[in-house]
This record gives C-alpha cells, structure tokens and sequence, in this order.
C-alpha cells in the first residue's frame, strides 16, 4: 500500500467518524428521554444506557397525577384554531401581494416582515390588558388569538413566495371567463396552493405547540395549561425532588408525533423553512 | 372602471381581514405597552396609572440587574451564534458531499428542530444534573473532570449550559439553511479548482466561503434577531435566577411576578428598541452592500 492510498483511508475513516459524531450528538438527547422514562424510581439514578426490561408505570402516572391529557388537548385545539385562522387570512392576503399590482405593496411587505421580528415581551403587557378587557384570562381563545402575532405573518410571506411563483396565464384564462377574483382565489389557486398549504401550516402548526411565553402569562390554572407548560411547571414534593421518570415520559408523548411529523414531511419542511428566510 | 383599478380595489379587500387582524394582535399591543412605559401602572389596577414621564426609563437604566440581563442575553446571543454557524457550516459541508445513508443523517438533524424547546430544556436539566446526570458520568468516566460539576446551579457555569441547550437545538436550523446555500452555488468554480489541484481547505476559504457569504448573513442575522429575545429556554432552565436572566425574562418578571405593569412594559419597549435597532442598521448595511 502507498502513502497516497493510506493517506486516502485516513481521511475516509475520519469522514465517517465525523458524521457518527455528529448523528450521535443529534440523537444522544432524545434517546436519553426515551431511556430515562423507561426507567424506576431507583433505576433512574444509576446511568444506564440501554434499558434491559422497560417500566411503563411513568406513562401511566403522568396523566393520573397531573390534567396531562386535558393539556394536550388544549395544545391541539390552540395549535389548529390558530393555523386556520392563520391560513384563511393568509392565503387571501397572499393571492393579493402575490398576484396584483397596487401602490404599498412593499411597504406592505416590509410591515409585515417587521412584525414577525417583533420579540414577543415587546407587546406582554399591551396583550395582557387586550386579553384583560375581552374577559378571555386563563382561556384557551386567549392563545388562539394572540399567536396570530407569530403564525399570521409567517403564513402571509411564505405563501406569497409560493403564489409568485404560479404560472399567469391560468389566471388570465380564468379573468377572460370573467371570474371574480373571489372565485379565482377559491376555485384556482386554492387547488395549486395545496403542497404550500400544508408545508407552512405545518410549520405555524409547530410554532404554535411550542409557544411558552404567553401560554404561561395568560393562563392560570393547571387545567388550562398548553403542553409546554404544563411541562416546565411539573413539580415534586419539593423543588429538589423532580419527577424526572414523569417529565422524561411526558417529554416523549407530545415530541414523538412532532418528530414523525417531520419525518414525513421533512422534503417540504426544509423548502419551506428556506422559502422563508433565504428569499427574505 | 379599467380591469387593474378593479384588482385593485379587490387586492384591498382580500387584504382587510389580514391587517385588521395584525392591527389588533401587534399594532395595538404595541402602542399600548409602550404607553404604559410612560406610566406609574401596576397590574392589579391599570386605571389608576399616572403618567411618569421617563422616570422609569430612568431608572431601569440605573439598575445593575438590568444591565446585568443586558451582558446575559449578548453573552448568549453571540456565542451562541457563532458556535451555531461553525457547526452548521461544519455540518452542512459533511452534508454536501456524497455517502451512504445521507437522507437519513439528513433527517436526524431535523430531531432537535421538532422538539418544543422547553421539552430540551427539560431534557438537557435531566442531562446535567450534578448528582445523576449522563453528562458528568461521561465526562467523570473519561476522566476529563475530577469531580461532578453543578452544571446549571453553579453561576459559573449556568449560562454556558444553556448556551450549549442553544446551540444542539438550532445547529440544524442553521445547517440546513446553509446547506441550501451550498447547493445553489455554481458547479464550475469547483470543476476548474480541483483540475488545478488547488487544496481543499483552500478552495473552502477562496471560493465556498465567499460565495455562501450572502446565505451566511441571512441566517446569523436571522438566529440573532431570535437569540435576542430568549425567553423560554433560560426561564425553564434556571427560572428567574440573576446570573442567568435574560432581557426578556427581566421584564416578564418585573411585569408580572413584581406586577410592575408600567416599568416593565418600560424596559419591554427598551428591548424592543434595541431589537429594531439592530435590524434597522442591518437592513441599511445590508442595502449599501448590494449597491456596491
């Protein structure tokens, strides 16, 4: 063997160990959740890295000790109401930046950028009294309506860039046939919108789910609690004794179907996230 | 009425609800927080607010603990950036090359994207903790450290915690966009590098980097703008604990915890303005830089 060839396994070898580390530190942290929340009580403080024969118990006792199943269901029931609403005004909003001329559409366009760059804390307390005065504290509608702030802009620019992107001459056919724009928007597009639909409802889906911020300011009780914080407030006997097995098994329930989710549609996933940014 | 003024008149309509909505949900909680800023207002009643002037603007620029969030959250925001986009690069190169099992290394990156943040930060507390923890068995177990470290306890060490929390969570984002960068370049610089026999480290540094340059820019500004605002990952990893507090969470905990309505919504619009700011200097950069 030369030095050309070895030096051409060296590098091979390295190649590869260099991709081993990087799926090991990808994957490390949610095959640990899944493991720790397989585990006992005392099984839990000894490391371990495989589990011989898994306790179920923490899975059981995360929906009996704490409203977790109501949570979820407060989660999808924000998550959903939100993306609709999200998409209808979005998928209006789109056809017109996307497909008309008119005089502000940058500006527009701009505005609309700005407000997804809002940090959050910057509208709490204005939210907070809004929320206040509509009699909707410690109410899951509360949620609905102010992750519009997050979900409404985003579906609005993502879905432009996609309905630029739509041949003309189907519209021009459909103005020829003297189509108003309320039926072209419904009965054309909205046909072709399909795949972009689903791709930037998917992602405002999984901005929604995760929100925390206001989720924890405008709720109080546990049984209106969304899913993140309901797991970021599990607490023990005291601060010193948390229930790991239960937050490690709650952990797993709501992230599983996310990440198949992802999975199943990582293709549209990363064109959309890059529609999103890269053509900003 | 001509067919284009028509579409016009129809582009406002299709846009009504949207702005409404917008107007509602951002415009107004704006406006409103920043009126409070100006006012004495505490939260069990708002009525009774005087209006102050820049007195708590003052004040919170006077107060250690602010400043303090100030340096955490810039800490946080620009270590956190680098480390991500030197890692992203790293990934997203590793990426672009041809191997077995692509597709699916490519999917794995996206697990830490889909995880709701507070769920790693739970995971990652679990991970680190001083007494049980993976981290402190491992690191003990090759002998890199002596004895466990209270990784998010001790204030030397909290805030790198959660940087690294930081960094595992939205690597990925970063790779994938830059690995989207790398794909768009074009094939020939390459082709005529390698007949040349121009080291590969080399053709990195003379032709990727500054081809990936405007991809590059996007997404650091991007990952900035969001590390600014932290707010979800430092509050569930160590609470309202000073050593750690970010902007955000100092104004949440003035505003609500304290019930401090006008000061907090004071040092909101603070941070508010920092962040518009930022962006402002960044879109006139970046506009001077196409021009030239």
């Amino acid at each position: 063997m030369n030095a050309k060839q070895m030096k051409k396994i060296i590098s091979r070898t390295a190649f590869y160990l260099l991709l081993a580390v990087i799926g090991l530190y990808t994957v490390f942290p949610f095959y640990w959740a899944i493991v720790s929340s397989l585990k006992t009580g005392s099984t839990l403080f000894e490391v371990e890295y495989w589990v011989s024969n898994p306790y179920w118990q923490n899975y059981v006792s995360v929906f009996q000790e704490q409203p977790f199943g109501r949570n979820i269901l407060n989660s999808l029931f924000v998550s959903v109401s939100t993306v609709a609403l999200s998409l209808a005004l979005a998928l209006a909003a789109a056809y017109a930046i996307g497909r008309i001329q008119f005089r502000g559409r940058m500006l527009l366009l701009f505005v609309i950028l700005g407000v997804s760059m809002f940090p959050q804390i910057a509208v709490l307390s204005g939210m907070f009294e809004l929320i206040n005065s509509l009699g909707l504290y410690n109410n899951l509608l509360a949620l609905s309506f102010s992750y519009l702030i997050f979900t409404l802009p985003f579906t609005v620019w993502v879905l432009t860039t996609f309905m630029r992107e739509l041949p003309k001459e189907l519209e021009e056919a459909a103005i020829v046939d003297g189509a108003t724009p309320f039926t072209i928007v419904t009965q054309v597009f909205m046909p072709l919108m399909g795949p972009a639909l689903v791709t930037t409802g998917l992602l405002a889906f999984i901005a929604a789910w995760n929100e925390f911020l206001f989720a924890l300011t405008f709720t109080l009780s546990s049984e209106m609690r969304t899913v993140p914080v309901a797991i970021a407030l599990t607490s023990g006997a005291s601060a010193h004794e948390l229930p790991w097995g239960n937050i490690m098994a709650a952990s797993v329930i709501v992230t599983v179907p996310l990440i198949i989710l992802v999975l199943v549609f990582q293709k549209r996933i990363v064109s959309g996230l890059t529609a999103g940014a890269v053509k900003g | 009425m001509t067919l284009q003024k028509q579409r016009v008149r129809w582009a406002w309509i299709f846009l009504a609800p949207m702005l409404l909505v917008l107007a509602f949900v951002a415009g107004w909680p704006l406006l409103k927080t920043m009126a409070y800023g100006f006012t004495d207002a505490s939260l069990i009643n708002p009525e009774s607010a005087q209006f102050v002037g820049f007195d708590n603007f003052a004040f919170l620029l006077q107060d250690p603990y602010w400043w303090a969030s100030v340096w955490n959250t810039v800490v946080f925001a620009v270590s956190s950036v680098f480390l991500e986009t030197v890692l992203g690069l790293i990934i997203a190169l590793a990426l672009n090359a041809q191997f077995r099992g692509r597709g699916g290394l490519r999917a794995a990156i996206l697990i830490p994207w889909a995880i709701p943040t507070v769920v790693s930060a739970q995971m990652w507390n679990w991970m680190f903790n001083d007494v049980f923890g993976v981290i402190n068995h491992m690191l003990l177990g090759v002998g890199l450290i002596q004895e466990p470290i209270a990784w998010t306890a001790s204030p030397d060490t909290a805030l790198l915690s959660i940087i690294l929390v930081d960094v595992w969570k939205t690597t990925p984002f970063m790779a994938l966009l830059l690995l989207a960068g790398l794909q768009m370049l074009p094939k020939e610089c390459y082709e005529s590098a390698r007949v040349d026999g121009v080291h590969p480290v080399k053709v990195f540094f003379k032709v990727t980097l500054p081809l990936l340059k405007p991809a590059l820019m996007v997404a650091i500004i991007f990952r900035l703008l969001d590390a600014l605002r932290v707010f979800d990952l430092v509050y569930v990893m160590s609470g309202n604990n000073r050593s750690t507090m970010s902007m955000s969470v100092y104004a949440r905990q003035q505003l609500i915890d304290f019930g401090g309505l006008g000061f907090g919504s004071a040092a909101a619009t603070l941070i508010f303005a920092i962040i518009a700011l930022f962006t402002v200097v960044y879109l006139m950069a970046a506009r001077v830089g196409r021009e030239n």
